[in-house]
């Protein structure tokens, strides 16, 4: 009885290692035979390569371990700006295809239905080679707002200039420490006492206040940096200074989060509609206005049916964040994947780390997203 | 006695059967990706996306370049069939995988002979059938007449996983100038880009240049300066470790070009089987046993000849017809003022 519950189970478990060491055995015996050996000594090689974008500071003459946390960087910066729209928007065009007025629901409903049925790849291409090539050159650009300009060669925008930055984030962290504590003591307040404190505005006051405080005792300062244009030469211009975010960027967060959002809305619209009419009016007969309706019955309830199929969606942008590749965004791929794999030539090396990175990101989000989603369950007492 | 006789003509046919086919044999034995291709029926060969001149197909799916030719002569020579090619489109990034991996045999599409490539990933160098550097493409219409006068903030346009990538950096280093690389996978994705404006300049092998400028919306508008940065010999790749696979695609490529040098082309080659010069009767199988170290019978150069073309008709055919680079520059024989030169086939 015992041995036919686990037999199954050996076979299984040894047929896998079997495949496994037969790839693995296979692998070596081909490298072998072809003189190429194996092994990530190339990782504290000069890469000699240089990127076009980098958060950190990366020339050619740093090691490929570098070029490949220029990479990953720039999959994390693409992925995080991707997630934070597709959710702002999502949640929006979700709630909007619940709305009573037949425009916006209409609009929100073509909205997904065109963006989530065609292949990403060619929205990709869309926003950078279609939408690319109606932009103006750098000398013809028009300035929006007097001192940003959106151009062929990217968006070009002032930068702040900080004194003592480090003095400012601090009392935006300590404003957010003591704007948690002071949540903690008002629902303390509330549910000992049944006194309720203006929770939002103390915590918009604490939010400004202390910042604010440091620019008059802490030595803070800010300036700012506005783009200048540059001739290169007799047509060929381009800006200096200020924020430059690459067109590559652009095209690649919009395309990632206009498509992704579209799959957040529909979980976000099923999890409302998810949550039985009776509570809404189970809840406005025991005298909740609209709001505390949404943010105390509704939403809490529709949160637990939107997250985890929101969390696939996550996990799927950060992934298709991958195909950055095709229009030169120096993501993981582009970077480590791509051309520090044709100079190293070490395929087998560079694909594995890859691989393992994209595995990473992925358990951590999820990771993530599984705590969140615990936190939200209901508690059946 | 008669049944005797019957039996000993049956057995000494039979083990001359056996010596002819281990003769024939004896370098298809030695040489798995020989044997491969003649059980296939074709030459498994990787390509670029499309190189006008160097490989390009046309809306029918017919390959045409001088890459496309040195495989189309193995073919001619291993199979009989310069026809007999199987083409794979391999992107920078894709191509060496797809070699040491033995998705294709040979590699032909537009590669620079490197040390680090030729002694690090498993592959081997054949020759060169093209002789390159990399250069710069501008618009006309910017006044650029000279790297010299690139301005520190330039943009540009490449194709990653090449030495380009390489050079560019050393070139712009080594002159103190600050730039912004954009490097994509696919060439035609580089051309739409600089072409849209994104770019400020366009870096690649001069050849490349020249067949990429065809392929724009404006092609007069642009200019290739007249700088060359980098050294860069193009030529066929194989795999390491099948050194009569190497020899065979090596002197596929070098017959071609000696058969130029001895005035042999594809119209001339029957004529020269009866020529006094015996060079030239090595060169169309007429004398000597040229093809037998190979596994191969005698006629296999003529057959690259006659199907084929010698490289001057291979250069004619696809890069200097078809405007892309109508000089040949350093692509000429060296008993014309060129550097192609090729060890003797004898």
């Amino acid at each position: 009885m015992k041995l036919k519950k686990i037999l199954p189970q050996a076979i299984t478990l040894l047929v896998v290692i079997l495949i496994f060491g037969f790839f693995t055995m296979n692998a070596q015996l081909n490298m072998e035979n072809r003189g190429i050996d194996f092994g990530y000594g190339f990782l504290s090689q000069e890469s000699s390569f240089d990127v076009q974008f980098s958060l950190i500071e990366y020339s050619g003459s740093d090691s490929y371990a570098r070029a490949y946390l220029v990479g990953l960087l720039n999959t994390l910066l693409v992925s995080i700006l991707g997630i934070i729209l597709c959710t702002i928007l999502g949640v929006i065009v979700g709630i909007a295809r619940l709305s009573p007025n037949y425009l916006i629901r209409t609009t929100a409903a073509w909205y997904v239905e065109f963006f989530r049925n065609i292949p990403l790849l060619l929205q990709i291409f869309f926003w950078y080679y279609a939408a690319l090539r109606a932009l103006p050159l750098p000398q013809d650009a028009e300035a929006i707002f007097g001192v940003s300009y959106l151009t062929i060669k990217g968006f070009y925008t002032p930068s702040l200039i900080w004194e003592n930055l480090d003095i400012f984030i601090y009392s935006v962290i300590a404003a957010i420490i003591a704007i948690i504590f002071v949540r903690i003591q008002a629902k303390k307040l509330r549910e000992n006492v049944g006194k309720h404190l203006p929770v939002l505005n103390i915590s918009i006051a604490i939010l400004f206040v202390l910042p604010l405080l440091t620019f008059l005792f802490g030595g803070v300062n800010v300036g700012y940096e506005t783009p200048e244009l540059k001739q290169l030469a007799k047509t060929s211009f381009k800006f200096e200074g200020g924020l430059s975010i690459p067109p590559e960027l652009l095209s690649l967060v919009i395309a990632l989060s206009l498509y992704t959002a579209t799959f957040v809305a529909e979980c976000v619209r099923a999890g409302i509609q998810g949550v039985g009419k009776g509570q809404r009016e189970a809840a406005s007969s025991i005298g909740l206005n609209r709001k505390q309706v949404l943010n105390l019955i509704i939403m809490p309830q529709a949160l637990r049916i939107i997250i985890p199929p929101t969390t696939n969606q996550y996990l799927n942008l950060t992934k298709n964040s991958s195909l950055a590749a095709a229009i030169a965004y120096p993501d993981l791929v582009l970077v480590f994947a791509g051309t520090a794999l044709m100079q190293t030539g070490k395929a087998i090396e560079i694909v594995s780390i890859t691989m393992l990175t994209y595995l990473t990101l992925s358990l951590s989000i999820s990771f993530f997203m599984n705590w969140y989603n615990a936190k939200i369950a209901i508690v059946e007492k | 006695m008669f049944k005797y006789l019957k039996q000993l003509t049956s057995l000494v046919a039979m083990v001359a059967v056996l010596f002819t086919f281990t003769t024939e044999t004896m370098a298809a034995k030695k040489s798995k990706t020989l044997k491969n291709t003649q059980k296939k029926g074709f030459v498994r060969c990787g390509v670029s996306q499309g190189l006008p001149g160097f490989s390009n197909a046309d809306a029918a799916g017919n390959w045409t370049g001088i890459d496309v030719d040195v495989c189309r002569a193995v073919a001619a020579a291993v199979l009989g069939d310069a026809s007999k090619v199987k083409f794979t489109p391999l992107s920078a990034k894709e191509r060496f995988t797809a070699l040491t991996s033995g998705e294709i045999d040979i590699l032909s599409r537009n590669t620079t002979w490197t040390l680090s490539r030729d002694a690090d990933i498993g592959l081997t160098f054949v020759g060169v059938n093209f002789y390159d550097g990399q250069g710069f493409m501008v618009r006309k219409s910017s006044g650029i007449t000279s790297t010299s006068q690139f301005k520190n903030g330039i943009s540009a346009c490449t194709n990653i996983g090449t030495t380009t990538e390489l050079n560019m950096r050393d070139f712009f280093n080594s002159r103190g100038i600050s730039y912004e690389p954009v490097a994509f996978e696919k060439a035609d994705e580089v051309v739409a880009a600089y072409d849209a404006g994104r770019c400020d300049t366009y870096t690649t092998d001069k050849s490349g240049l020249a067949a990429q400028r065809t392929k724009m919306s404006n092609p007069d508008e642009h200019i290739v300066l007249p700088e060359t940065i980098s050294k860069e010999p193009l030529g066929p790749v194989v795999r390491q470790g099948d050194s009569v696979w190497e020899d065979i695609v090596r002197w596929s490529l070098n017959t071609m070009i000696e058969a130029e040098e001895y005035g042999i082309t594809s119209s001339n080659a029957d004529m020269m089987k009866t020529s006094d010069n015996p060079a030239i009767k090595r060169l169309v199988g007429a004398e000597g046993e040229m093809g037998a170290a190979f596994g191969l019978d005698n006629d296999w150069n003529y057959r690259i000849i006659t199907q084929v073309g010698n490289y001057g008709e291979s250069y004619k055919r696809n890069i200097a017809d078809t405007g892309i680079l109508p000089d040949r520059g350093p692509n000429e024989l060296w008993t014309k003022g060129g550097i192609l030169y090729v060890p003797p086939a004898r």
